[in-house]
């Protein structure tokens, strides 16, 4: 009798996408079925205050680049419930995050002044400076480098006995280069304590998603490096919140890393610089307007009687207040001048440098 | 005779758009470089007429570029890489140094690579990080790699055809505040050797050596300084590796003095490597010891500080002063 062996068939398969993003708002501003928020009252007004203070600086920015007194810059546009759902899972106490560079409100929650965060896209290099006891890092343009230095972090926190969480942020563009997948394999084998959150917001500059992995979705990619992977409506502050926190929850349990992928959209131009108009499909655009995560968040406080005419207009108000006091203070800040151009290349200042920042000098005051 | 008044940028895209069309293996890769024509409009155009199997967006993945760029050219292929920015390349470096610059020798000659890494270099655009890096000491010191620079848009135009038609791998470095600049470019010319430099202007004093955004730069030095009746030669290196120095010897035999000139920081740059050989080959012709101006050794800064670090008209002007005080 001859038994037949079954003929060999893969035994991973491209997942099929039936994964559906955790969801707790819906666009209209109701909660999901059986939904509970984890957000209470207050902090659920504070977040969508720092979400709306995003928006509004993005505005401002965008405004004074063109007018030339801000340099090219990212806005968040269109991801604020994902920078800030994620942020509000962290204490900006013992937690850090580690930027990208389209992450503004993430830095303000942890205590980043606004002022700072201008000052490095002025081109100025005391925009590099966080004020002692603020856990960020700088503003990150290489894209992906970032990430393995989070995992070292992070290490480092876990190896002084700190209960801290490293939440770092990355693109879907950026998901593509080896850094990200270096970092995710070395953080699952160190167990170290970071919240990976890919922001997926469809494009990187001119990319569309769909070019940039022929992975159904980019969280699926976690079991390949034996962390948890979740897939969240990256649009939806209640469920990226509640998502993170759970990650967050088991980082500092010693549980080890997580990778969420945050599904959201990128509302326009990648940066200043950018016209998106010639790459981004007009229909693909206003597909996601109604999916706008600061009016879903709106719309869920007014319906429960914790917004009102009288109050946005006081939050918006206090928000266009603290900006144009940003950009008076740092429309009012010196030139660095030439001492900054030497002084931090090292912990000394070689004899060859001293000679050159001399020579520069001379030559400043002679013209 | 076909003559355009071309502005780097659109030379470059007119080239590479000959080059596709003169060769069905000429392919394009790079992060932006389709729809987008990229980020500095260069291919703008090439993927709607050339089609998205021949100019391809690519995930964003510099080493993957360059790698995939290898495994191309093995085919037969002929790869034009876009790497966005300079300080981007940085993660391509390893296929770039390990495995582009060495394939050639370790298979004892059997596989070219006939690869070119084109990338937009240099600063002076007011960028933020990364955007403003000077990487060709790096390439320039990794035997197997041919390392060009072109300063207007006529080298640009004749410089990437000749560059893709090469049988060996090119680093291709473009000025990108030099995008801008425009020059009559005359289609049909006889265009000179890739690999050779050119004396860009005439002059009795000083030799002015310079390449890529430099060479504006020194060019306007040697009008400030004929003002003042001194007669600067200005020769632009073109190719940075293989050097070629031969025209640059007999100048300085004749003015006997030199200054390099270039971006970069100058420690460990271009610059040590150009005043070495000058001393071997011209020692009693110097008057003066071969100067260098350039950037300062500290990294690329932001922008405030932009104008500080970048060699301008009157540091040459300086390092000129100095070499005539000798």
């Amino acid at each position: 009798m001859s038994t037949t062996r079954p003929a060999f068939t893969p035994q991973f398969m491209r997942e099929d996408g039936d994964a559906a993003p955790w969801t707790v708002l819906r666009p209209d501003g109701q909660l999901e079925e059986g939904a509970r928020p984890t957000l209470d009252d207050a902090q659920l007004r504070e977040a969508c205050e720092l979400m709306l203070f995003s928006r509004a600086f993005d505005e401002k920015g965008f405004s004074l680049q063109r007018q030339g007194r801000f340099g090219t810059f990212s806005p968040v546009r269109g991801q604020e419930a994902s920078v800030v759902g994620a942020a509000v899972a962290l204490d900006p106490q013992r937690d850090w995050v580690v930027p990208q560079y389209r992450e503004l409100p993430a830095l303000l929650r942890q205590g980043l002044p606004l002022e700072q965060f201008m000052l490095t896209f002025l081109g100025d290099p005391r925009g590099g400076l966080a004020p002692e006891g603020v856990n960020v890092l700088p503003i990150q343009i290489g894209l992906a480098a970032q990430l393995p230095q989070a995992v070292g972090l992070a290490w480092g926190l876990a190896r002084q006995g700190r209960d801290a969480v490293v939440l770092v942020f990355c693109g879907d563009g950026a998901s593509s280069e080896g850094d990200f997948h270096e970092a995710c394999n070395l953080a699952g084998t160190l167990g170290a304590p970071v919240v990976f959150l890919l922001q997926n917001n469809g494009w990187a500059i001119s990319t569309p998603r769909s070019r940039q992995s022929a992975a159904v979705t980019l969280a699926a990619r976690a079991p390949g490096y034996g962390i948890p992977g979740s897939l969240v409506d990256g649009n939806d502050l209640l469920a990226v919140h509640e998502v993170v926190s759970d990650a967050v929850g088991r980082a500092r349990a010693g549980d080890g890393p997580s990778l969420v992928e945050t599904l959201t959209y990128r509302l326009g131009d990648h940066n200043t610089a950018d016209d998106a108009r010639r790459y981004q499909p007009a229909d693909e655009l206003e597909s996601w307007a109604p999916r706008d995560p600061i009016a879903r968040v709106l719309a869920h406080l007014r319906s429960r009687d914790l917004w009102d005419d009288e109050h946005d207009a006081a939050v918006r108000a206090r928000i266009g207040r603290r900006i144009d006091e940003a950009v008076r203070t740092v429309e009012g800040v010196e030139p660095p001048g030439v001492d900054h151009l030497f002084a931090h290349v090292g912990e000394e200042l070689s004899p060859r440098l001293a000679r050159q920042r001399a020579d520069l000098i001379a030559s400043v005051e002679t013209r | 005779m076909t003559t355009e008044t071309l502005t780097m940028g659109k030379a470059l895209n007119l080239g590479l758009r000959r080059a596709m069309d003169d060769d069905p293996k000429v392919v394009l890769m790079g992060e932006d470089i389709g729809r987008l024509g990229g980020v500095f409009r260069v291919t703008d155009g090439l993927q709607k007429d050339f089609g998205e199997a021949r100019v391809v967006d690519t995930p964003l993945a510099e080493a993957g570029i360059v790698g995939t760029a290898v495994g191309l050219a093995l085919r037969g292929y002929r790869p034009v890489c876009e790497i966005q920015f300079d300080g981007f390349v940085f993660p391509a470096v390893n296929q770039i140094v390990t495995q582009v610059a060495k394939i050639s020798a370790r298979s004892q000659g059997r596989m070219r690579m006939p690869v070119v890494i084109r990338i937009p270099f240099g600063g002076g655009i007011g960028a933020v990080e990364h955007h403003s890096e000077s990487p060709e000491a790096y390439f320039a010191h990794t035997p197997g790699l041919k390392v060009v620079s072109v300063s207007n848009p006529v080298d640009a135009y004749w410089g990437i055809q000749q560059a893709i038609a090469a049988p060996d791998p090119v680093v291709f470095l473009e000025p990108k505040r030099r995008y801008w600049e425009k020059a009559e470019v005359d289609l049909d010319a006889i265009p000179e050797p890739l690999f050779r430099s050119r004396v860009v202007r005439r002059g009795d004093d000083v030799t002015v050596l310079a390449y890529g955004p430099m060479v504006a730069t020194a060019l306007q030095a040697a009008a400030a300084a004929a003002e003042e009746g001194r007669s600067l030669e200005v020769v632009d290196l073109r190719t940075l590796s293989p050097l070629d120095l031969d025209p640059v010897v007999d100048s300085v035999r004749r003015t006997g003095r030199c200054v390099v000139v270039h971006e970069a920081q100058v420690s460990h740059g271009l610059g040590a490597e150009i005043a070495a050989r000058l001393t071997e080959q011209c020692f009693h012709s110097l008057e003066a010891p071969v100067l260098r101006a350039g950037g300062y050794d500290v990294p690329y800064p932001p922008a405030r500080n932009e104008e500080e670090y970048l060699p301008d008209l009157d540091r040459v002007l300086d390092a000129v002063d100095r070499a005539m005080g000798f």
